[in-house]
């Protein structure tokens, strides 16, 4: 197994693991979105999907479990990477300018990161964490939204967000060898449509809670 | 048509690898537009010359952009403001009369800096030792054409072989890495089926000693395709990604 352990702990490999967990958080945040959505069609809509939803038992848990593996592997892969990346420049440059390839999402890839790790520590104590016996999880979302407060919050986190894949997406096609002259150019405007569809399909849920509230 | 300018120099001196260094700020007058920057920097080193003082050290060799000697960071662009050139190919009409212009070394942790702007690049040639060669029998030269070649891939191969290892690709690299030199030296060969045999093992090697002289990872923000005088392609990366994958999951290479 001391191949395996070489390979996952070189650059590249490293690089692979923020890929692949990448690519699991933007699969889950799809399903997450669609989920969402039904909170846009009532109480009645949103919490029969709840119900549903927990009716999968285990299943949950597998994914729970699943998504936080993955957590665990992007969060400490990706501080890892951070720190070698700033220790690799140990004299920074008086002047430097960007030559045209960095975007905001690439430039800010480690500090978005790190704002969505403290945003999801909040998501989780106000949502899944929550005393939840004598309150729906109805209740629960539009009782925070009726504070203004958890709206601006919530709304600054889901940009954070779509900047974050708006780099993410291309980046781990590129990191997993993908890129072919006819594909990438779809690949890359696909990944702007993603951040934007997370953006606002997300963002505009607190929003919305806020004003029916 | 030509005219003479006046500049003002923030050049970066630093008297050996351990001193601190600091910038120097130095005025270059009467500078024909028609020099090239190397040109304007004999004529500031001439007159320190002349003043007693100790001239700015600066790699060059070739000057016209095939050696990959020269190259240093112009007020925040590796070989300065003008895409697909080498420093020595930069010509002072790119600048102004009364510009000020900074001139710091190629800054990376594996590149050490001897003097002012003279840096050590022999990590380059540590990583292509570690296997960016192909091993053949010496004897006659082959039949050229025993072996078919596709044109598109020998065009591939051709333009990640245009590579002239200055480093530019580390210097302007926010993460100083050096995935796009690699990803280039990895490609030339493993496009062409002289280089396949030993693609697997030289793909592994020359990762391992890229990691071990502790060059930054990539986060593909594209600055090194940004700034590379011979216009290297990110793809070249992601072919070194794929040599990796292929390597590590489909090869006996450990
Ligand atoms: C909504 C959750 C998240 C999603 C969808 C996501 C997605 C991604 C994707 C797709 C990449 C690109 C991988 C590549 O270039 O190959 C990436 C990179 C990165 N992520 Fe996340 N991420 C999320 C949360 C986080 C968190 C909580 C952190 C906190 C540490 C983080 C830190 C990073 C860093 C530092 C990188 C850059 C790695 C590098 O290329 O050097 N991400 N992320
Ligand atoms: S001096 Fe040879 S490339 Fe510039």
């Amino acid at each position: 197994m001391n191949w395996l352990i070489n390979t996952l702990g070189s650059s590249i490999g490293k690089k692979l693991l923020m890929a692949i967990t990448g690519l699991g958080f933007i699969g889950f945040l799809a399903v997450h979105l669609i989920g969402n959505l039904t909170l846009y069609g009532g109480q009645d809509l949103f919490t029969s999907y709840v119900e549903h939803l927990h009716a999968l038992g285990p299943l949950i848990i597998l994914a729970e479990l699943g998504l936080l593996s993955f957590a665990i592997i992007h969060i400490v892969i990706g501080t890892l990477l951070f720190y070698e990346n700033l220790m690799a420049r140990p004299v920074r440059y008086r002047v430097k300018k960007n030559a045209g390839g960095r975007t905001i999402g690439s430039a800010t890839q480690p500090y978005t990161g790190f704002i969505i790790l403290a945003f999801l520590i909040l998501h989780l104590l106000n949502f899944h964490f929550a005393e939840h016996t004598n309150k729906s999880l109805y209740q629960l979302i539009s009782s925070a939204f009726a504070n203004p407060l958890y709206v601006g919050v919530y709304v600054i986190a889901m940009i954070v967000v779509a900047i974050h894949v708006s780099h993410g997406f291309w980046s781990l096609f590129q990191t997993l060898g993908a890129n072919h002259p006819k594909y990438m150019p779809l690949i890359q405007k696909l990944g702007i449509a993603v951040s934007l569809m997370f953006g606002i399909g997300f963002g505009f849920v607190p929003i919305f809670i806020s004003f029916i509230a | 048509m030509s005219e003479n300018i006046n500049l003002t120099l923030k050049i970066w001196r630093q008297k050996g690898p351990n001193d601190k260094g600091h910038l120097e700020t130095h005025e270059a007058r009467d500078i024909s537009t028609d020099m090239s920057f190397l040109e304007m920097l004999d004529v500031v080193n001439e007159q320190l010359t002349v003043e007693g003082k100790d001239p700015v050290s600066f790699d060059h060799d070739c000057r016209e952009g095939i050696c990959g000697m020269c190259g240093t960071v112009i007020n925040g662009l590796a070989h300065g403001p003008e895409r697909g050139t080498t420093l020595c190919q930069l010509h002072m009409r790119h600048f102004k009369d009364g510009d000020t212009i900074v001139i710091e070394p190629w800054r990376a942790r594996p590149f050490r800096i001897i003097k002012d702007l003279v840096v050590d690049r022999s990590s380059f040639d540590e990583i292509i030792q570690a296997g960016g060669y192909v091993s053949v029998n010496t004897g006659q030269a082959p039949e050229a054409n025993s072996i078919p070649v596709p044109p598109e891939w020998a065009e591939l191969a051709m333009d990640a072989a245009a590579c002239i290892g200055c480093g530019a690709c580390v210097a302007a690299c926010p993460n100083a890495s050096a995935m796009l030199f690699v990803g280039a030296k990895i490609s030339q060969l493993a496009l062409l089926p002289q280089g396949k045999p030993e693609a697997a093992k030289r793909a592994l090697s020359m990762l391992r000693k890229m990691d071990e002289l502790d060059f930054g990872n990539c986060s593909n923000e594209t600055e090194c395709e940004a700034v590379c005088p011979k216009e290297i392609s990110i793809t070249n990366i992601a072919r070194f990604n794929r040599e990796f994958l292929v390597a590590s999951f489909g090869s006996s290479e450990k």
